[in-house]
């Protein structure tokens, strides 16, 4: 069951990575974000029935740092949404090429 | 049994994370992440993860979707119905792109298979068996990862005062 839990997680993994690539809708681009991390969740806690425990506590700081980034995240969004009245990426030209 | 559960949970992970990328709103993109999280959990019990499975349906089902869902009403996102792909080359190059990376992940784990039961496989058995659910990870996190938690803690609250300043009307 580890070997198919690591096969889970590469392909959670994988579709969050498309879905950041190719949705322009910046609050969907943070919930692929959120999907990969918790790939990698799977895959740590999957390991963590190899190595011992620590893979768990790891999975722990994950969790805190995915609710950290998440709160910052929607913040510069909701400011962002202010300025220009769109969450779509593509009407964000400042500091683009 | 149990793997008969494992490949149900996985299917539903597996439909949500497409879901997420497929739905045309994002309340349903929202919802589909909910199923998934929620088959994640599961599968982290059949992986004797239980704490963490609580924790990620507390934390991240409960709190961190509801989040996602309250600045979605806020900004009224919700009948945003167009779908809003990427076009042409772009999506075809990240679709190559993703392919090669499943296709190397995919083979790397499958190759290398893993027999069970694991060495830490054990010990977290006894861990658990000794110590409890919360206990077995309680135990190195404030004794091994004391001075990692304590930076998270620090980590929270700069997240708290930066989410604050940033989302706060007619600042600076």
């Amino acid at each position: 069951m580890i070997t198919e839990a690591l096969v889970l997680s590469a392909m959670i993994f994988v579709l969050g990575t498309f879905g950041v690539l190719v949705r322009r809708n910046a609050i969907i681009m943070f919930l692929c974000i959120e999907l990969q991390l918790n790939a990698v969740n799977l895959a740590f806690i999957a390991f963590s029935r190899l190595m011992g425990i620590d893979g768990q506590v790891f999975v722990f700081f994950v969790m805190t740092v995915a609710a950290a980034e998440a709160a910052v995240g929607l913040a510069i969004i909701i400011s962002v949404f202010r300025h220009y009245e769109t969450v779509n990426v593509d009407n964000f030209k400042l500091l683009r090429w | 049994m149990i793997e008969v559960l494992f490949y149900v949970f996985a299917a539903v992970a597996l439909g949500g994370a497409l879901g997420v990328v497929w739905a045309k709103s994002p309340v349903g993109s929202l919802l589909y992440m909910v199923a998934t999280l929620a088959s994640l959990a599961c599968i982290f019990v059949l992986l004797e993860a239980h704490f963490l499975a609580a924790i990620q349906v507390i934390v991240y089902a409960g709190a961190i979707m509801v989040l996602f869902l309250f600045v979605i009403m806020l900004l009224n996102l919700g009948h945003d119905y167009q779908r809003d792909l990427k076009g042409g080359a772009f999506s075809l190059l990240s679709f190559v792109i993703i392919g090669l990376m499943a296709g190397v992940l995919v083979r790397q784990f499958g190759e290398n298979a893993i027999t069970e039961p694991t060495a830490g496989g054990r010990a977290i058995d006894a861990a658990l068996a000794q110590h409890g659910a919360v206990g077995a990870i309680a135990q190195p996190l404030y004794t091994t990862y004391v001075v990692p938690f304590e930076i998270t803690g620090v980590l929270l609250l700069v997240a708290i005062v930066g989410a604050l300043v940033l989302a706060k009307k007619g600042g600076q």
